[in-house]
Formats: structure tokens, C-alpha cells, sequence
């Protein structure tokens, strides 16, 4: 009686922590079997929902500008021009000079580049952890899944960007150490999801199948399991990029991440504080960036919210 | 009614019980975060007791002296045993025990995060509801955008969009700081706002899934009017969730503080670690981590406890089991 009580208790919490707010928390499992569910042509659906096409026109152009950004930007990025500091807009300088006098433009063009590579760099690097780690623990089971999980429930009991800031301030400033910080924390979420995903196709037939016949554990794993779930895993990834973008910029905004003269969004904020009164256009535009950027992770996560519940959109 | 009770009680102290593992693991990973630090401890601490570059002699008294030769194990024993009395060692930078500057900086981070918690649920909920029971209208597409915005925006520059717009350009508030009376309105917006774009749509669509079900159907079919059906009928299970998600919501509000601190050098504990990184003082940041673990853990605890108090389907099954 008492663990059915428990086991209730634990149920409709999960559901009701789970559901709704993809911000709040982590990926839930709920939305990973949805995903699991609606894998073929995921991104087709998608890209019928119109708040999820704005999203992703966002982000193409912006990885466009990236990509392009040494045959469009006006000039070098990082040369200084003392006579020319904070000068305003001008037809060689778009977006006017910063306080080193350097194109504030070249520097934004440039700057996307870093901050878009290092979360994709972060958001891959979690992907391929959290999905080995987490198929594992799924398909294991016992007392390797239970050691697994109890270092993720550890990992989650914070949020996760005071974490990541600890171990980055321990390690020593600067964009490697930034990304350990970030990866090792931000894998928990995903781990979670992928061993939900691995738990509810293990008793699938045609795993029980492959099971039955003798095939060992570990191809299983990598030749059944891993490809029935990595297009729901690669979707949720590219949501999850917005939050750690915000969070790689915030760390170099905070002056432990990207180092001068590297350009870098969330190290341009960090450079232009001390100009607010005189030239805030300094904080405007690398601000204006990353919100741009990360607008576009957010309504493509909306979007897919609500594909995931129409009965709410 | 014994019997459904003692369920509770058990359920409370499994929860409780689980937390002592949880908080082992905490203290585990403060103490390796010390021992992650690149360059060796003995001659990092030997450099901060003198000015000029300490000799041989002086790094291997100090190994000697914190015994840092002894195995890992050994010495995270012994940190854990000073640390359960409330001893986290002294900082670096200040020579105060870690313990008491936490505690001295912990209520400004207290502050901003409770006021930035109450301007998320205001805002939060009028907004929610009214996009919910107006649904497809243009109000809800402006809460919708709104949210959606307000999600995108980075705390660490809006802060400075509001330094620009209310101290700087109209002087109604202070730019930073804590003494100005007013001081903490701006740091507590900054927070707010990214919260309450969580909250609105969370509200929304819990109030969304309500109206849905079917005792809402009966209650329209009974003709009742349209305002009684919503406060009366579909807002109290509506707010359950909300109510769970405000803890988590709560401790990102404190965890968000860190960076909000400094952009309004505001004396809390998120200041206390940043400064703390810049100037390598491990105790200190060795000492955050074990304090936040320690109070999230709390939360929560607390968020789990409330849960089954407020959920009617939980609570009537206990009810039903005691008849």
C-alpha cells in the first residue's frame, strides 16, 4: 500500500514537473517518447508549423553571415586604430568603431562565428556523451545504471550554469576551459532523456528479437538502438543550443570564457560595460546578436511544442 | 486514516533519507573541484602566505603542515569532517572563514531573488490567464511574443537596457550598488522578466489543458457563467503546476543572480564567487558549491513535500483509502 502510495506521489510529480515548460526544465522523457514516436519526417513536421520556419530562417541566415563573414566583413577584426576610437558610423564603418577603434561590424560578423561554433562544438560534444553514457545506463541496467543516474540526479540538483561557472572559474579562464565546464555539467540532462528513449524500445519486439538470436549487448546498442533514436535526440539538440549559447556568452561576458582581442559576442558586451554612458551602441549590437540568436533556438523549440501538443497552441 | 498518513510520513522520509547520499555526493564533488585546479597546491598556497616567490623549504612546510601529501581519500575524510562542524576552511583572499562571508553575502542574493521572484509570478500569471481564456486572440499572440522575447533576451544585457533606460537616461533609480533606497529594483526586474516568460506560458498551457477536460464541459453545460467556470472550477487545478515549477523556478532565480550581481555590484553571494574565481581562492569557491548544493537540495526537499499537499487526485486517494 504504502509503496503504491510512493509510487503515485513520484508519478504525478514527474508528469506535472515534466510537462509544459521546456525552459524550466530539463528535456523530459515524455517529450522523448513523443519524439521517438514521430521520428519519420520530425523535421518535415516541423517545418510546417510557421513559428518554427521564422526560427530556422533566423538561424540559417545567421550561420550564412558566419560562414561569409571573411569575404562580407569590411575589415580585419582585430585591427586597432587609436585616432579612430568610438568613431561613429561612417560608410567604412557601417556600425561605427569600438573603443580600440575596430569595426564594430567586422567584429560582429566575425564574433558569430565563435559564438555559434562553440555551441554547436558544446551541443555535439554533449549529444555524443549524453547518447553513449545514457544508452548505456538504459541498457545495462542494474547497478551501473544506478550508479549513472545518481551522478546525474547530483549533477541536476543544481542549475546548471552555477555549476558549469565553478568548475570553469577552477580551471582557469579562457574558451576550453569554458566548454569542460559547460559539457561536463550540461550531459546529465541528456543522459537522462537517452535512457529513458533506450529503456522503452529495450522491450520492443524486434530488440527482443535481435536479444533472442544472440546478438551481443553492445551491437545491439549501436546498430538498433542508437539509430531509432538519434533523429529525436538531434532535434531536442538543436533546441538545447540556445541555452548554451546564453550560457558560453554569459561565461564570456563574465570575462572567464573567449579572451581579447578573440571578437565574440558575449566578450564584446563584456568590453563595451564600461563605455554605457558615453557609447552604448557598444553593448547594443553584440546584445541584439546573441538575443537574435537565440530567438531563433526559441522559436523553434516553440514550434515544436506545439506539434508536441496541439490541444495547447 | 492511520494508514494514509503513515504513507505520507514514509514518503516524507524516504525523500528525507535520500538526501543524505545526494548532499555526500555535493561535498564529494566541492572537494575534487579543489583538486581540479591546474599547478600544485602546496606551492599555489606557500605563494599566497608570502609576497616574494616562496623557496623550497617554505611549499614543502606547507605540504607538510595539510598534511597534502596524505591520499585523496584520506583528506577528503577529513575535509568532510571539518566541513559537517561548518568549518570550510578560510578564504584566500580575505582570510575570513568561508563559512561566515557566505553567510554574510547570502541575504543581498536572498533579496533580489525573492523581489524578482514576486514581480515573475505578477506579471506572470494575470498574463498566463488572460491569454489562456482569451486564446487565438491578439492579446494572446502579444503574451505569446512577449514570452518568447522575454525567454531570448540574456539577463547580462538586459540588465544594461535598464540601467539605460531607468537610471541613466530618466535617473528614476540607482545604476548599482546596494545603499540607495531602490537599489534593488533593477537587479530584481532583470531576474524577473526571464522568469516570468517561463511562468506566463506554463500558466497558459496548464489552464489550456484544464479547460479541456471534461468536468469544464459539465460546468458550461450547467450554464454557469463563463467567470465562475474559470475562477472557481479550472484555476485551482490549473495552479498546481505552476506552484511545483515556482521552486525550480525560485532556485534559477538564485542561481541567475550570479551574473546579475555583477552588472549591478550588488554585494551577494554571486559577486562573493565570481570575485573569488578572478583571484583563485578555492576555498571559496569549494565553499559556494557545498552552500548552493546545500540550499537546493532544501528547496528541493520543500518542493517535494508540498506537491502531494496539493494535488486533489493525491489527496483524495489518501482520503479514500482512509474511508
Amino acid at each position: 500500500m504504502a509503496n503504491s502510495q510512493l509510487n503515485k506521489v513520484n508519478e504525478a510529480l514527474n508528469k506535472t514537473l515534466l510537462r509544459g515548460s521546456l525552459d524550466a526544465v530539463e528535456p523530459s522523457s515524455e517529450l522523448a517518447s513523443w519524439l521517438l514516436n514521430q521520428r519519420r519526417g520530425l523535421m518535415l513536421r516541423l517545418l510546417r508549423d510557421r513559428t518554427a520556419r521564422i526560427g530556422l530562417a533566423i538561424l540559417v541566415l545567421l550561420m550564412l553571415l558566419a560562414l561569409a563573414a571573411p569575404l562580407i566583413a569590411p575589415h580585419d577584426p582585430t585591427i586597432v586604430s587609436p585616432s579612430l576610437r568610438l568613431a561613429a558610423p561612417s560608410r567604412e564603418f557601417p556600425l561605427g568603431t569600438d573603443h580600440l577603434g575596430r569595426c564594430l561590424l567586422s567584429r560582429l560578423l566575425y564574433g558569430a562565428r565563435v559564438s555559434l561554433a562553440s555551441a554547436g562544438a558544446a551541443s555535439l560534444l554533449v549529444m555524443l556523451i549524453g547518447v553513449t553514457v545514457g544508452a548505456i545506463a538504459g541498457y545495462a541496467g542494474g547497478w551501473i545504471d544506478f550508479l549513472i543516474m545518481r551522478i546525474v540526479d547530483l549533477l541536476l540538483a543544481f542549475p546548471m550554469l552555477l555549476l558549469a561557472l565553478a568548475i570553469t572559474g577552477v580551471l582557469g579562464v579562457g574558451l576550453i576551459s569554458v566548454l569542460i565546464g559547460v559539457v561536463s555539467v550540461w550531459w546529465a540532462s541528456y543522459t537522462r532523456v537517452m535512457r529513458a528513449l533506450t529503456l522503452s524500445l529495450r522491450e520492443r519486439p524486434f530488440i527482443e528479437a535481435a536479444r533472442a538470436i544472440g546478438v551481443s549487448p553492445v551491437r545491439i546498442v549501436i546498430r538498433h538502438v542508437i539509430p531509432n533514436v538519434i533523429a529525436s535526440i538531434v532535434v531536442l539538440s538543436t533546441i538545447e543550443m540556445g541555452r548554451l549559447l546564453l550560457v558560453i556568452s554569459g561565461l564570456s561576458f563574465l570575462g572567464l570564457g573567449v579572451q581579447p582581442p578573440t571578437p565574440e559576442w558575449g566578450a564584446m558586451l563584456n568590453d563595451g560595460r564600461a563605455f554605457l554612458r558615453t557609447a552604448p551602441q557598444l553593448m547594443l549590437y553584440p546584445g541584439l546578436a546573441i538575443s537574435l540568436a537565440v530567438l531563433g533556438f526559441n522559436l523553434l523549440g516553440d514550434g515544436l511544442r506545439d506539434e508536441l501538443d496541439p490541444r495547447l497552441k | 486514516m492511520e494508514k494514509a498518513g503513515t504513507a505520507m510520513n514514509r514518503y516524507i522520509l524516504i525523500r528525507l533519507l535520500s538526501l543524505i547520499p545526494l548532499w555526500l555526493g555535493i561535498s564529494m564533488l566541492a572537494f575534487s573541484l579543489g583538486n581540479f585546479a591546474p599547478g600544485d597546491p602546496a606551492t599555489i598556497i606557500a605563494q599566497r602566505l608570502s609576497d616574494v616567490p616562496p623557496s623550497a623549504e617554505q611549499i614543502a612546510a606547507v605540504r607538510r603542515d595539510l598534511h597534502l601529501d596524505d591520499p585523496l581519500p584520506v583528506r577528503y575524510v577529513r575535509w568532510l569532517g571539518r566541513a559537517m562542524q561548518g568549518d570550510l576552511g578560510r578564504s584566500y583572499r580575505t582570510n575570513e572563514p568561508v563559512l561566515s562571508e557566505l553567510a554574510t553575502h547570502f541575504p543581498a542574493t536572498l533579496q533580489i531573488a525573492c523581489l524578482a521572484f514576486v514581480i515573475a509570478i505578477v506579471i506572470a500569471l494575470p498574463m498566463g490567464i488572460l491569454a489562456a481564456v482569451r486564446r487565438g486572440s491578439w492579446l494572446d499572440q502579444l503574451a505569446r511574443l512577449a514570452a518568447l522575447f522575454g525567454a531570448s533576451l540574456p539577463n547580462y544585457w538586459l540588465g544594461y537596457l535598464l540601467i539605460l533606460v531607468f537610471a541613466l537616461a530618466l535617473g528614476w533609480l540607482p545604476v548599482a550598488g546596494r545603499e540607495r533606497t531602490g537599489a534593488a529594483v533593477l537587479p530584481a526586474l532583470t531576474l524577473g522578466l526571464g522568469a516570468a516568460a517561463t511562468l506566463a506560458r506554463l500558466m497558459r498551457s496548464s489552464l489550456l489543458e484544464v479547460l479541456s477536460e471534461d468536468f469544464i464541459r459539465t460546468a458550461r453545460a450547467k450554464g454557469l457563467p463563463e467567470r465562475t467556470v474559470i475562477v472557481s472550477h479550472a484555476l485551482k487545478g490549473a495552479l498546481i503546476p505552476v506552484v511545483t515549477v515556482s521552486g525550480i523556478v525560485f532556485g534559477h532565480l538564485l542561481g541567475g543572480a550570479v551574473i546579475v550581481e555583477q552588472i549591478f555590484a550588488w554585494p551577494g553571494i554571486g559577486k562573493l564567487l565570481i570575485d573569488s574565481i578572478y583571484d583563485r581562492d578555492y576555498p571559496m569557491i569549494q565553499g559556494f558549491v557545498v552552500f548552493m548544493g546545500t540550499v537546493f537540495t532544501v528547496i528541493n526537499l520543500l518542493v517535494d513535500v508540498v506537491y502531494p499537499l496539493l494535488d486533489p487526485q493525491i489527496r483524495f486517494a489518501r482520503w479514500r483509502t482512509a474511508n
